[in-house]
């Protein structure tokens, strides 16, 4: 057994071993070993010139990290927070996500930007965003994002290694949580059914995926059979497992932590409304953040999507119609 | 701790600029006269362009008309594995430097946004977000002393872009690393419509570098011998590990921001004349000529360049290029998403 910050630890540790270009830069990621420990370790196994405590200036640490990918390194950088990399917002958009577009395909940016998301752990102001929407809508950047640990450890090799520059979103809440680690998580880009059901699927991702599953499990004592899906990668979007199992139970509620409105549900109700309508029983529902900026600790359960608010999103399902 | 390691002293620009013309300094007629050559032809590709511009060639033209002895300077004073981080202005510097001057337009005609593979080049992509690129060369500085390589950077910025927040980041990266970083900042006094005075309280741009703990120096940026000189020593500092400079250089565009700008809404002709008295091509010229310097055959080779350059822009803008709407997705990803691959089918679709 192992936590999912052990499992980012030890995705980590391969990847510098095995390749002498991936290169970590962030705050207090050195001898701290991060704020969450997720670097724990690997200054004194790699020496600080692979993993650097950088000055504190996230548009700096993207901007030098995307002069290093561009003279043929493999920079993985920390943000030690969600809402502290919106400094390096500019960077990411204008550049990161651009530089093979606008060379052709010449100059492609291998770089990993990991960010602790989410909410859930009792942060104060600015310490709990999804910011999983601005990724998203920037065209050029896939965004990763594990909900256990097999897939923490495997996402993060798959989007080292990748010639793509990775968004990748490490949900805080679920650091802690432990399971089995096993060595076969699947390729980039592909939704896992993490619950088989007949009556409703919950489309859901990062953080949500515990939720959704002690929801799934709820309803089967109202008589609810709910399967649930994990995204797990937001770009690419697999369209085709969403659709597959959406058409197969013809009923979907999509459940994130994100703010709802342009949030990442609106898209995919929309992809899937466009592609399944015909097997659809009730429109898309979807469970998320309200629109309010994250709200203080003490407040924010009522915030987060939680069983309650999945089942009874589950009951408008227009049930009675079917 | 209250010693400074190094007196902050050492670390202030020159009072005055650095000049090399119309001093007691030893000429180097080699070196000058390639120089020469190159402003004579950055000269005539800055007024060809523009021209081609006025007539649709291009989308738009940021010319560096009056700034070609730093643009020219910055590329002669490179080695051949230095790297180039020019900004949206600074077209000539990657032409000067050997680039193809059709590649090097590609992101002012439109075409695509790069014309060139940097890496094959070593000159990163133009880049017009102001200061986002000098970050980008500390890294890539950082990376090749990383890799045990002798590369240099040389980042290129205006006034207007120190005052971005990245310009601040880059420099102290670059100072607390050592990274191998050189930074010119051509000061041509105006940002757009906005004088200098309203981007900074400092002394000069060059005090700045004190700081971040990196030496500031201030340069004549009409004097080529002179700009290519200061970044020479600063290239060399830098290679030899002892880290980055900030460079000044005081230069000024003859021409409006871009040929879409009207420069009489913020500066008096009187102003323009002045500085177009202090022309880096009659500065250089001159003293060529009166240290006999300047052949007949360096001139007339100099402008059969310019001409040769200038017909070449006519000839490969005066047609069009070609162009591939499925190229739109080609690149986007290192193989196209599903969605991708869908929204160009359905383009597809509908143009054929
Ligand atoms: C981040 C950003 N803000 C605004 C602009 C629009 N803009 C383009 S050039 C320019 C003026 C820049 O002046 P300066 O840095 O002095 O360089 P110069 O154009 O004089 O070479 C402005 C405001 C931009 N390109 N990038």
């Amino acid at each position: 057994m192992i936590s999912m910050a052990g499992a980012l630890n030890l995705a980590l540790r391969d990847a510098m071993a095995a390749d002498p270009a991936v290169h970590l830069l962030g705050e207090d990621i050195g001898t701290l070993g991060g704020v969450f420990r997720v670097t724990d370790g690997l200054a004194a196994e790699f020496g600080e010139d692979r993993c650097t405590d950088t000055p504190l200036a996230e548009a700096g640490i993207l901007g030098t990290a995307t002069g290093m990918a561009m003279y043929g390194l493999r920079p993985v950088v920390e943000m030690q927070f969600d809402a502290f990399a919106y400094p390096a917002f500019e960077q990411l958009v204008s550049h990161v996500s651009r530089m093979r577009n606008r060379t052709r395909g010449a100059l492609p940016l291998p770089l990993t930007v990991r960010i602790p998301y989410g909410g859930g752990i009792g942060g104060v102001e600015h310490h709990s965003d999804s910011s999983e929407t601005y990724y998203m809508a920037t065209p050029g950047l896939h965004v990763a994002t594990p909900a256990t640990v097999t897939d923490a450890y495997g996402l993060l090799r798959q989007a080292i290694a990748s010639d793509d520059p990775v968004v990748f979103l490490e949900p805080k809440r679920l650091y802690w949580a432990k399971d089995e680690l096993r060595p076969d998580a699947p390729p980039f880009g592909q939704a896992v059914l993490r619950r088989p059901g007949r009556d409703a699927t919950l489309l859901t991702y990062g953080p949500a995926l515990t939720v959704c599953l002690e929801a799934a499990e709820a309803a089967r004592s109202r008589g609810f059979d709910l399967g649930v899906l994990d995204l797990r990668t937001l770009v690419p979007f697999d369209d085709e497992t969403v659709c597959a199992e959406v058409r197969r139970t013809g009923r979907a509620v999509v459940v994130h932590e994100a703010t709802g409105f342009a949030g990442p549900g609106a898209e995919i109700a929309a992809r899937v409304t466009e592609r399944c309508f015909h097997h659809l029983a009730a429109p898309v529902l979807r469970v998320t953040g309200f629109d309010i900026p994250y709200p203080p600790p003490m407040l924010e359960r009522h915030h987060l999507p939680d069983v309650d608010r999945v089942l009874d999103a589950v009951t408008r399902l227009q049930w009675e119609e079917a | 701790m209250t010693v400074l390691e190094r007196p902050a002293t050492s670390l202030l620009p020159e009072p005055e600029p650095y000049r090399v013309l119309g001093t007691s300094a030893e000429p180097e007629p080699g070196l000058w006269t390639r120089l020469y050559r190159e402003l004579v032809r950055g000269r005539r590709f800055n007024e060809q362009t523009t021209a081609l511009t006025r007539q649709g060639r291009l989308a738009v033209y940021p010319s560096s008309t009056g700034q070609e002895a730093c643009q020219v300077g910055a590329a002669l004073s490179l080695g051949p594995r230095d790297w180039l981080f020019p900004s949206y202005r600074d077209t000539l510097a990657a032409v000067a430097r050997g680039l193809d001057p059709v590649a090097a337009l590609g992101l002012l005609r439109g075409d695509w946004h790069t014309g060139y593979d940097p890496r094959a080049h070593r000159i990163a992509p133009l880049c017009t977000p102001l200061a986002t690129q000098l970050p980008h060369a500390v890294g890539l500085a950082r990376a090749a002393r990383l890799r045990g390589d002798d590369t240099v950077a040389l980042a290129l910025v205006g006034d207007g872009g120190t005052s971005e927040g990245d310009f601040h980041e880059a420099l102290n990266f670059a100072a607390v690393w050592r990274a191998p970083v050189v930074f010119l900042v051509q000061n041509n006094r105006y940002a757009i419509s906005v004088p200098l005075s309203r981007q900074t309280a400092a002394p000069s741009i060059a005090h700045k570098g004190v700081g971040y703990g990196m030496p500031g120096r201030l340069v004549d940026g009409m004097d080529a011998p002179a700009v290519h000189r200061v970044l020479t020593e600063a290239l060399a500092r830098a290679r030899a590990g002892e880290g980055p400079t900030l460079v000044e250089a005081r230069t000024y565009r003859f021409d409006a921001h871009t040929n879409a700008d009207d420069a009489g809404r913020y500066r008096e002709e009187a102003e323009v004349a002045d500085w177009r008295a202090r022309d880096p091509l009659t500065l250089l010229g001159s003293e060529l000529r009166a240290r006999g310097l300047l052949t007949g055959d360096v001139e007339e080779e100099a402008a059969q360049a310019a001409e040769r350059l200038a017909a070449g822009l006519r000839a490969a803008l005066g047609a069009d290029p070609p162009l591939s709407a499925a190229d739109l997705f080609a690149h986007v990803y290192a193989s196209p998403t599903p969605q991708l691959r869908e929204q160009a089918a359905s383009l597809a679709e509908v143009t054929r």
